[in-house]
């Protein structure tokens, strides 16, 4: 067998099953969006969804919540993750259960914790009890709204509890191969412990979670469980208005509802290669 | 120059405990709730307690055995089909240079970015021409969306750091490629296999959206079932379902927690993106 044809055998199978998959079913997705619905007797193409769309508040005001949680949880996952790692290069007492207990939430599916959150920081949830009975509120509507809310607190803590981890076993494994030389060699030509870390560790760093930041926030702008349950019903995400778009019983607003679809693969196709880009530029300066 | 102490400073320990504190304490009142009968704010704890979430899961008229067994069913199929395709995907893309792999890694990669609800709103309909939709077979192809791109990035890393050596030392010695795969290959790369299998798995087992989308409320899982009792706020069952949903992933953690503190192979072929 020539290389070709040992490559193209191995490849087969999977391009086969996930080009009549994803892509026939982005196509078919497109198709919709442009009102090409045989099925219910549409069968013009034009770009009225679209139109429609974009000139819909509710779907301009989503669209600023999602990008609001998908870019401050993945910041925050990026710098936390960091710090995080960089405290587990310490040495200390019960370092082996602490390592295991930060992995942990990595393999916990997100309804589990979406539910955990949700029985916490409500304000019928355990931490307004607790600070009830310590006598810090004197009513359960005098705990803050941190679910249910309008900046997506309970979301963005969700995302934050499950990619942390995530992202800072990377950061530990890019950390453990990098060793101390390089950052002891740079303190001892006289670079302050910032510099050594903003100039030696965090190029080296920043590169080798690109890739997980960007899955991170290509989850969190599609997922649709988390904001569903802990979100408002307005303004919500948009993932959750494309689903109840989909699922309205007038089949007129299928159209719309592909249309969302359809523009969040594309929206967020676009963010990456630009994000790629950004960032690139960035961890080159540095 | 020597750097300070390695050892960690207060800091250090508030940092410790703060992880600590935000990893255990979502979970806490989870593992509560399934024994409380009454508990009202302000009730630091229940004021009675009772089992009635455990005799309504264990009863089979309540459909939760069918939803488990019917979570596992779909997430074993998805997880071998996924194996199948994904491991030489994986070994292709590891261990060859050949023409157009970018472009074959783009394609690969682009269903871990492009969110699955546009792919399955999309594909909704021909399933439905099909007679795929509302079956379990068309919950199962849908699955294999995210599962096979999963697997086959995971092997791809899998297969880069694996020596193509040995095999044609086997071969030169006259094994047969039979042989050779099961007395070389497998072995070298099966913790490899079984890390991203658990993975895949466990990427089916949760999954809800897609479920939804095509088995149509059809094709009762776990999550669904979960998904309807977290809506309806009750806490003692939906707690309950949480534990029962949780026990998987508390399996697999323990089996691959030495494999992710190291270098995390199902990581490394995502180094393309």
């Amino acid at each position: 067998m020539t290389k070709r044809t040992t490559v193209t055998l191995l490849l087969l199978p999977t391009l086969l099953v996930l080009f009549l998959l994803f892509f026939g079913g982005l196509v078919m997705g497109l198709m919709q969006s442009l009102g090409f619905m045989p099925m219910i007797g549409l069968n013009d193409f034009n770009v009225d969804a679209y139109r429609s769309l974009f000139g819909d508040q509710e779907f301009l005001s989503s669209l600023g919540l999602t990008m609001w949680i998908s870019v401050s949880s993945t910041l925050l996952t990026v710098v936390f993750s960091i710090i995080t790692a960089l405290a587990f290069r310490r040495t200390f007492p019960g370092k082996r259960l602490m390592n295991f207990l930060y992995q942990f939430p990595i393999t916990i599916p997100h309804i589990v914790i979406t539910i955990g959150t949700m029985l916490l920081f409500t304000q019928s949830g355990l931490i307004s009890r607790v600070a009830f009975q310590l006598g810090i509120i004197s009513d359960q509507s005098k705990f803050p709204v941190l679910v249910f809310d309008n900046l997506g607190l309970g979301i963005i803590y969700v995302y934050l509890w499950k990619q942390i981890p995530f992202v800072g076993v990377i950061v530990l494994s890019i950390l453990q191969s990098l060793g101390n030389d390089f950052e002891e060699l740079a303190r001892s030509l006289g670079a302050s412990k910032w510099q050594a870390f903003r100039h030696v560790l965090l190029p080296t760093i920043i590169p080798g979670i690109l890739p997980a930041s960007i899955i991170c926030f290509s989850f969190t702008f599609g997922s649709y469980e988390v904001p569903f349950l802990l979100g408002k019903p307005y303004p919500t995400v948009i993932s959750v208005l494309a689903m109840r778009l989909y699922q309205d019983v007038d089949l007129n607003a299928r159209p719309q509802a592909m249309a969302t679809a359809v523009f969040m693969a594309v929206f967020i196709s676009i963010l990456v290669v630009f994000y790629k880009k950004l960032l690139n530029k960035v961890s080159g300066r540095a | 120059m020597e750097l300070e102490e390695n050892k960690a400073n207060p800091i250090h320990w508030i940092m410790y405990l703060g992880i600590l504190v935000a990893v255990i304490s979502p979970l806490i009142p989870q593992f509560v709730w399934p024994f409380a009968k009454s508990w009202f704010f302000p009730d630091v704890l229940p004021s009675v307690w009772g089992v009635r979430a455990w005799e309504y899961i264990g009863n089979p008229n309540n459909q939760v055995l069918e939803a488990v067994f019917n979570s596992l069913i779909i997430a074993v199929i998805v997880t071998v089909i996924s194996i199948l395709l994904g491991v030489p995907a994986g070994r292709a893309l590891g261990m060859y240079r050949f023409r157009g792999k970018g472009l074959i890694e783009l394609l690969i990669l682009a269903p871990s970015i492009i969110p699955s609800l546009a792919v399955t709103m999309g594909i909704h309909v021909i399933f439905i021409r099909l007679g795929l939709a509302d079956t379990m077979f068309g919950v199962i192809l849908v699955h294999l969306i995210p599962t096979i791109p999963y697997m086959t990035i995971s092997m791809s890393g899998v297969f880069a750091n694996y020596d193509p050596d040995f095999e044609e030392q086997a071969k030169s010695l006259g094994a047969s490629t039979f042989k050779t795969f099961f007395l070389i290959t497998l072995p070298a790369v099966f913790p490899g296999i079984v890390t991203g299998a658990m993975f895949a798995f466990l990427i089916s087992w949760e999954q809800y959206l897609l479920t939804v989308l095509i088995g149509g409320g059809r094709v009762l899982t776990l999550p669904l079932l979960l998904f309807s009792f977290a809506s309806s706020r009750d806490n003692t069952l939906t707690s309950a379902l949480s534990i029962i949903f949780l026990l998987p992933a508390i399996l697999i953690l323990f089996f691959t927690s030495k494999f992710l503190s190291g270098k995390s192979s199902g990581m490394g072929g995502f180094g393309n993106i």
